[in-house]
């Protein structure tokens, strides 16, 4: 199988005036198509930052990343936008739904930007994947956190990416919400082949992932191979 | 390996965009609306003035002909005058001999000066002589002595119509009250109101002989010209003629163009401070904009991580705010032509024509046009940063600040911003120097009031009062919360402010000047037109009644022949010629006597000759206003050549004075010696002061009784109709101040609503820790009391050096401002704001904390 996400030797570094400080120094590792990777480490550790790097969301101090055969770092802010709205999908922590957007126009943002056919229909079909149609019609502040996540869900698979990142897709949710959630993820995840990139504090998520990258003071501390995955 | 991508040159559709746009706005509708709720006013003040002006223009040009009255008016001092150029034409002509005098009221023994315009012949032959009652305009000209007298003074003496006034040694009887006739313009009725007597008893009231100003007045009526004629083309082939022969001359074309002209002028000013209200609505909408972008960044970095790119989430707001700016401009064009309808009204004392209301489709689309480029341009200003809007803001919640740099573009927009506010003024004045003069105060304005903003944010945070009270300390901390928007309402309300109290002061200090010049023992009472043997007896009548005789002077009218040899012809003619063709047009009147007056002061030369006494008895030396002699290029030693009523005077330029014109008295502009013209055809002039109102009138019955050639000017009756007109154009010009001050309003009504959750927030955290109702309420009226009273104390002092500045400048004066209507200024624009700011915020304290939270968490 081919690799969708390399990275090498990914170091950033931020300036203030004249100190600098490293968030993450000198991290490679890559990714095989289809795979479930966790990023685990506590808070500071650089796991969104390393996440935000891979995901074309902001650019490395030095060091490369590779996805799906495109190299970002060459590329302006733009091209990015249009690697994400062809290749990547997101889940936040914060479910990042647009606030003015029904449930149903935010599962069709990314497929409209992408300018595709009958998209209204394959949102529904999401969305009542998510167990959401009855909802299709309300707005984010008139769903629940767990309902704001599944929609989320909802749309971060909307444009069939073949990479979906997720940060702490639970971290704003009570245990039973959780684990449906969770559940749902890892569901949808497996019937369309997309590999999953997770950012979690929790070790049991990180678990039901293939392979663990363990990150302490932006270092890469190991890559554990989850046997029972 | 490493794929090229192809970024697709136009990612999305404009339909994807309107339709973001439009879903984006339906959950921020309200708040939308209040953006553009600032520019509505100022482009309504637009429209109004813009569509009224145009309904004027097209009413004048439709009413043209009745304007003048007839197809030509000519007029001369001279009775004599004729023309060739319309000799060849069959024509109708009508006789107005006019000239100023007294009419004098026996039913109350009071007189009054007026401008005696007797009539021969049919004018007007196109429009009316409007009277009250209509018929009156007719059966004036019957034959017998009868008078249209100008309505304001059969108001003002009580006269009603068929009673008698006497002019001179005729007594007329009323006819009809004179409301408006062709050849009657605002200016001169106000001092001298017409009185319109058949011609056939001009000479019978023996007011008009050698040496009377008489101004003659013919009006043709030109019956079936040839299509090839032209009158405006035969003027303009004759116009030297006429110069020379010192004929004026009106057509119907000149008569439409002065009139629309005149009001041209107040309606271009006018619209510069409906621009000025349309530019604080402006900076109103930019401050909201602001925050609303603020507020949406989050939003738009999801969109970027979604994969919009930079321009894709630009233009969605873009076409989210310029549709509410077009939005905001149609009701505020809508609102504009509802009050255009209130206009003749409020320009009732300065319409030439009766104004037809109508929708002004050009005024509407400009208004439209300019309200919404200008909002999409202020708008622009804070866009712009949605292009760099990071999508990095989704995992961290704020920007990275290290890495924002000032955007070119804002600069360009800055500059675009400047560009039309001197273009737009360039429309309305028409100078290119006068826009930048006018840019250049706006920016002024504007930076002092920023200025003062900024300072006093500056200086609460660097010498913070920390031994105050909480609630104060809370309150003036406000000011410099983040997203506040002191800087913004200090500007907008401050400047409506300095706009309505720069008026305020401006007239007092022209009203104190004229009233300097009548207080005390300044003269008050003007009595003219005395002849050489009346001169003594009036003299002595007016100190037998116990008043002083402050001048007595005479008057002799001449013109300018040459000037070192060098006639107005040869200045016509030889462009090379250092000298303007003015000083030859002017009728001078000129007085005689050996010494100054306290009103003068030498400059250069002398009144005598030093050296050679016989000179004087050669060539007499006169004495011309210094100003004068310099604007004209004049210089001691010149030889001066008058006509002094068709005899030659040679005299040489021997001395230059200054003169304060302010005085009420005689002053002139050239001085002769004794001993030139005390045979030459003059009138004499006498000044005295009365002591009230009754022993005024009793001089003016008492002289005009004994001597009906004799003219009586009451100051104070002429202060009180300037009084009268001051009053008028400033009521216009608070009017169009009003909507400054309306939208410097609406720009805080805006700006609280806008920073209403932030203070709810801030309220709740403060009732969770134990804050009551009224410590909160009492925060947030401290803070609008401050800025209250920050905005319009800056506003104050600005219209304080501007009012300075022109009164040092512009008339020539001392300010001294008057603090109570200023205290009550401050107070009611504090007052206001406060009541405002609390109508506004009075939902806050009543929010549950809990309420609050939980929107918080979602």
């Amino acid at each position: 199988m081919s690799n969708i996400l390399e990275v090498s030797n990914l170091t950033k570094t931020y300036s203030s005036g004249s100190k600098s400080l490293t968030v993450l120094s000198d991290i490679s590792f890559s990714i095989e198509s289809g795979d479930k990777l966790s990023i685990v480490g506590s808070s500071g550790s650089g796991k969104t930052t390393l996440l935000g790097l891979c995901a074309g969301l902001d650019r490395a101090t030095s060091g490369s990343v590779l996805l799906n055969g495109i190299l970002l770092d060459g590329l302006n802010e733009d091209e990015r936008a249009y690697v994400r709205n062809q290749h990547v999908g997101f889940v936040f922590q914060n479910f990042q739904l647009l606030p003015t957007l029904t449930a149903l126009e935010n599962i069709m943002v990314p497929m409209e930007l992408r300018k595709e056919k009958g998209i209204k229909q394959r949102a529904l079909e999401l969305l009542d994947r998510v167990g959401l149609a009855d909802r299709h019609d309300h707005y984010p502040t008139q769903l629940s956190g767990g309902e704001q996540q599944r929609i989320s869900i909802a749309r971060a698979f909307s444009n069939n990416p073949e990479i979906l990142f997720a940060d702490e897709p639970t971290g704003n949710l009570d245990e039973e919400t959780s684990e449906k959630i969770e559940s749902l993820l890892f569901e949808l995840n497996r019937e369309s082949g997309t590999t999953l990139v997770l950012v979690t504090h929790d070790l049991e998520l990180a678990q039901k992932t293939d392979r663990i990258i363990r990150l302490k003071g932006g270092i890469l501390q190991n890559i554990e191979t989850v046997t029972n995955a | 390996m490493d794929k090229r991508i192809n970024v697709p040159s136009k990612q999305v559709s404009w339909r994807w965009i309107l339709q973001m746009a439009w879903r984006d706005t339906r959950k921020s509708k309200s708040r939308l609306l209040l953006f553009i709720s600032s520019i509505i006013i100022g482009i309504a003040a637009l429209v109004a003035i813009n569509s009224f002006s145009d309904n004027l223009q097209h009413d004048i040009n439709n009413q043209a002909k009745e304007l003048l009255g007839a197809d030509l008016e000519l007029a001369s001092n001279d009775s004599s005058f004729s023309y060739s150029g319309i000799e060849k034409l069959e024509y109708k002509v009508s006789y107005e001999n006019s000239f100023a005098s007294m009419v004098f009221f026996p039913k109350n023994q009071e007189s009054r000066l007026v401008d005696v315009r007797s009539l021969e012949g049919d004018f007007p032959y196109y429009g009316k002589i409007e009277t009250e009652p209509a018929t009156a305009e007719a059966s004036f000209r019957d034959g017998a002595p009868k008078a249209l007298v100008d309505q304001s003074v059969m108001i003002q003496y009580n006269a009603q119509v068929g009673d008698s006034i006497r002019i001179g040694n005729v007594l007329f009887k009323i006819e009809g009250a004179l409301i408006s006739s062709p050849s009657q313009s605002m200016g001169a009725t106000l001092v001298a109101p017409a009185v319109y007597i058949p011609m056939s008893y001009l000479k019978q009231t023996g007011l008009v002989k050698r040496g009377s100003r008489v101004y003659y007045r013919r009006f043709y009526q030109f019956i079936d010209p040839p299509k090839s004629f032209n009158i405006d083309d035969q003027i303009w082939e004759d116009s030297d003629t006429l110069r020379q022969q010192k004929i004026s001359s009106e057509t119907i074309r000149e008569r439409k163009e002065s009139t629309g002209e005149t009001f041209n002028d107040l309606a271009d000013f006018l619209n510069l401070v409906a621009f000025v209200a349309l530019l604080l609505g402006c900076v109103g909408v930019a401050s909201a904009v602001h925050i609303y972008i603020k507020e949406k960044i989050r939003l738009v970095a999801i969109l970027r991580c979604l994969g919009a790119s930079g321009r894709d989430a630009f233009f969605i707001y873009l076409t989210q705010i310029s549709i509410l700016g077009l939005i905001g401009s149609i009701l505020g064009a809508l609102a504009g032509t509802l009050i255009q309808t209130v206009l003749p009204e409020v320009f009732a004392e300065f319409l030439p024509v009766e104004v037809t209301i109508a929708l002004s489709w050009t005024s509407i689309l400009g208004g439209v046009l300019t309200g919404l480029f200008m909002a999409v341009l202020f708008a622009l200003s804070s866009l712009i940063s949605i292009r760099k809007a990071s999508p990095l803001i989704t995992l961290r919640g704020i920007e990275d600040q290290t890495k924002r740099k000032k955007d070119k573009a804002q600069w360009l927009i800055y500059a675009s911003i400047l560009v039309f506010v001197v273009g737009f003024a360039f429309i309305q004045i028409g100078s290119i120097a006068d826009s930048l003069v006018f840019t250049v105060f706006i920016v002024l304005a504007f930076g002092f009031l920023a200025l003062v903003a900024k300072s006093c944010m500056w200086i609460v945070k660097k010498f913070f009062p920390a031994s105050w009270s909480y609630v104060w300390r809370q309150s003036l901390a406000n000011l410099y919360r983040p997203n506040n928007q002191t800087l913004v309402l200090i500007s907008s309300i401050g400047l409506g402010t300095a706009l309505i109290t720069t008026l305020y002061f401006i007239q007092t200090l022209l009203i104190n000047e004229v009233e300097i010049t009548t207080n005390e023992d300044r003269p008050n009472m003007m009595v003219f037109d005395i002849q050489n043997h009346q001169v003594e007896t009036i003299s002595s009548l007016t100190k037998e009644k116990g008043l002083p005789v402050l001048q007595s002077v005479p008057i002799v009218t001449m013109r300018l022949e040459s000037v070192n040899g060098i006639t107005h012809e040869q200045v016509l003619n030889d462009t090379s010629i250092n000298l303007r063709s003015g000083i030859f047009r002017r009728e001078w009147r000129v007085t005689y006597r050996d010494s100054l007056i306290d009103s003068e002061e030498l400059v250069s030369g002398s009144l005598r000759p030093e050296i050679d006494q016989s000179l004087q008895e050669i060539v007499p030396l006169v004495s011309l206003e210094d100003d004068y002699v310099k604007r004209n290029k004049l210089k001691l030693g010149d030889t001066l050549v008058w006509n002094v009523q068709g005899i030659p005077v040679s005299t040489i330029l021997g001395s230059t004075r200054d003169i304060d014109w302010n005085r009420v008295q005689t002053n002139f502009l050239a001085l002769f010696p004794t001993g030139v013209l005390e045979s030459a055809p003059q009138f004499h002039v006498l000044i005295t002061r009365v002591r009230s109102i009754e022993e005024g009138a009793l001089f003016q019955r008492d002289i005009v009784k004994a001597y009906p050639n004799v003219s009586v000017i009451d100051i104070g009756l002429i202060l009180n109709t300037l009084d009268d007109i001051l009053d008028k154009i400033s009521f216009v010009i608070r009017f169009m101040a009003l909507f400054s001050i309306i939208t410097g309003l609406l720009v805080l009504i805006s700006s609280v609503i806008l920073s209403k959750f932030q203070r709810i927030k801030e309220s709740v955290l403060l009732r969770t820790m134990g804050g009551s109702k009224r410590q909160i309420l009492t925060i947030n009226s401290l803070e609008y009391f401050f800025l209250g009273s920050l905005a319009s104390l800056s506003g104050i002092l600005l219209a304080m050096l501007g009012s300075w500045g022109l009164a040092y400048y512009s008339f020539n004066s001392t300010f001294v401002p008057n603090l109570l209507p200023v205290l009550a200024i401050y107070s009611i624009i504090t007052g206001l704001t406060i009541i405002i700011g609390l109508i506004n915020s009075r939902g806050i304290v009543s929010k549950p904390p809990l309420e609050v939270l939980r929107n918080e968490i979602q």
